[in-house]
């Protein structure tokens, strides 16, 4: 066991978003989440409020974790302003600073999130770069989406895009040196240290479940934690 | 009486907005999804308004989707926002005005982090001169887009060509508003009106000439939750979200829906395409979509900017019955061509715009 509620206090958002809740339960009412996943924000305030190792473990590999969608939607109406979103996103970070992500279907999700829009930071300066994202992998996307992806560099010169050129501008060419910048930050920050993390502990259970998981977004593993689910995360 | 008492809370609940001089940073799910009303924004700003809006051609992501899908540490958005305020400093600018609703959450969050821990602060400051030799200012100002034309919507009538009003009757066109979760739900106190009322859509809409309906689900979340759509096993939670927004809605027969994120409006428009290939759903008039725009677009339609310059055939939903309603002069021929009358195809149709086809979903 690793003293966990110490290690999440140095997060500040564990900080913020957690003074002595009550466990009213109006964040549980508002959620999101809570409608849809077997999720209840309350209870997962509550279960960190024990300050137990082993109950801080248990959901540091949960799938409950990654049920909440960020809305906030509970800092508005907490009576006491607690976020449970800054808890999870405190519970998350160290879960995937400790390998435990890989541990909840859920979890494993973060290989893909860290291949696409995570590598997109990284290479264009966008968290979306969509050009070539079809709807194969998007079908809500509709067939709008595949006149745009056919007709790219058209339909975004019409409405006054910039794309991939230099200058200013809707999806212009990043300069290299801005680029090299944020490349600096995020090794100065931990930013890489937490993609080769997620990278490390991915390929170990990619091992451990014989399934085969390259660089790419286009094998067995990544293919698998996109698109399969194998419990049930939901209310009947 | 009790919507009256709410106006008149609300209204008193500003924020500060800047008058002139602004620093602008882009959203990376608008230029992607909605590219056109960026264009409209700059436009109105520049050439309606007389507004000076400066960008950086070197400003990047501020990391936002990645950070709340939680694939990156705080200190490293931390940063990367740092560098973006060296980027304003650096320009002679103060007021930041980001065009994402996340961003804009996510700025204030960092800012309001910052001022309860100015060690975090000191941190972050020697992460970015560690990195990248930089020195940084926090924003005097910050203030979304969609404050700016809030702020400015009476200056926008004085020169529309159009209301928010049905050409025919006279009446008002019912408008369902759809205010970012990230806007004000965190902090309160940073956006117009508040999170429980907030008025900087509903003031627009109103000052235009349009009526706003409350609604059950009013300020429920559209359902992005980053991961919850992001991976597709995920995407039933994203679904569902809109899918409660849309039944709540569809009883008030809305004409139009409109956002002040740039994400809400994409899963406004895709959402209602998907549930009805899906279920066979329709939540607008005549078994169609109600249409979904961004605060942008709806301000060029009122000044009469041509909507396709505009880029409303990038929606899945057609948005031509709000046109037709509201009188405005456009070309059908026009909507799909690119740049000087290129010919460069058609959508295929989607029953949701009232046509059959084949298409993916199952």
């Amino acid at each position: 066991m690793g003293n966990y509620y110490e290690m999440l206090m140095k997060d500040v958002r564990f900080v913020e978003g957690l003074n002595s809740c009550m466990n009213c339960g109006i964040c549980t009412a508002i959620c999101p989440a809570a409608e849809v996943y077997l999720y209840d924000p309350r209870v997962v305030s509550n279960l960190i409020q024990s300050k137990d190792d082993a109950t801080i473990e248990s959901l540091l590999k949960s799938e409950t974790i990654w049920y909440c969608g960020q809305c906030m939607s509970c800092k508005t109406r907490c009576p006491r302003g607690n976020t449970v979103g800054m808890l999870i996103q405190a519970l998350r970070s160290l879960s995937q600073e400790l390998g435990f992500f890989t541990e909840s279907e859920k979890g494993r999700q973060q290989l893909y999130i860290k291949r696409t829009v995570g590598q997109w930071i990284l290479d264009h300066g966008y968290c979306l770069f969509l050009k070539g994202i079809t709807t194969d992998l998007h079908a809500e996307q509709g067939p709008v989406w595949d006149w745009i992806q056919e007709n790219w560099d058209d339909v975004f010169d019409r409405v006054g895009a910039n794309y991939q050129k230099e200058g200013v501008g809707i999806l212009r060419k990043i300069p290299e040196e801005a680029l090299e910048e944020i490349r600096s930050i995020f090794e100065e920050t931990g930013g890489n240290a937490r993609f080769e993390k997620i990278e490390k502990f991915s390929a170990q259970k990619a091992s451990e479940m014989n399934l085969v998981l390259d660089e790419s977004i286009n094998n067995e593993y990544v293919k698998h934690i996109y698109a399969e689910t194998n419990k049930n995360h939901f209310y009947e | 009486m009790i919507i009256d008492g709410k106006k008149a809370i609300w209204n008193d609940y500003q924020k500060e907005i800047a008058d002139d001089n602004y620093f602008y940073v882009r959203s990376c799910v608008r230029q992607n999804f909605f590219p056109g009303a960026e264009t409209t924004f700059l436009r109105i700003m520049r050439e309606v308004l007389g507004k000076n809006v400066f960008e950086h051609a070197c400003h990047t992501t501020c990391t936002g989707i990645a950070y709340h899908a939680d694939v990156l540490p705080l200190e490293t958005t931390m940063t990367v926002i740092a560098r973006q305020f060296s980027l304003m400093k650096e320009s002679g600018y103060t007021n930041l005005v980001p065009s994402c609703v996340t961003s804009f959450g996510l700025y204030t969050e960092v800012l309001d982090t910052w001022r309860h821990f100015p060690e975090v602060k000191e941190k972050i400051r020697q992460h970015l001169f560690n990195a990248t030799g930089r020195t940084f200012e926090v924003p005097e100002n910050l203030a979304h887009a969609s404050d700016l034309i809030f702020k400015f919507k009476s200056e926008i009538l004085a020169k529309a060509k159009y209301r928010l009003v049905d050409k025919n009757t006279g009446q008002p066109l019912r408008v369902v508003e759809h205010i970012g979760c990230h806007y004000s739900k965190m902090f309160p106190d940073k956006g117009v009106g508040g999170a429980e009322f907030p008025r900087v859509l509903s003031g627009i809409a109103e000052e235009w000439g349009g009526e706003v309906i409350d609604y059950p689900e009013r300020r429920h979340c559209c359902g992005f939750g980053f991961r919850q759509f992001l991976v597709q096993a995920n995407r039933g939670y994203s679904l569902s979200a809109s899918k409660k927004k849309f039944e709540s809605m569809k009883p008030y027969q809305p004409d139009m829906i409109i956002t002040n994120c740039p994400g809400c409006p994409m899963f406004l428009d895709r959402w209602q395409y998907t549930l009805n290939e899906l279920e066979g759903k329709a939540y607008g008039k005549n078994g169609k979509g109600i249409p979904v725009f961004t605060f942008e677009e709806l301000a060029g339609l009122v000044l009469g900017y041509d909507p396709w310059d505009m880029g409303l055939q990038m929606h899945q939903i057609d948005t031509e019955p709000v046109l037709d309603k509201m009188g405005i002069e456009y070309n059908p021929e026009m909507k799909y061509l690119g740049l000087k009358g290129k010919y460069i195809g058609k959508p295929e149709k989607a029953t949701i715009n009232g046509i059959e086809c084949s298409t993916k979903l199952g």
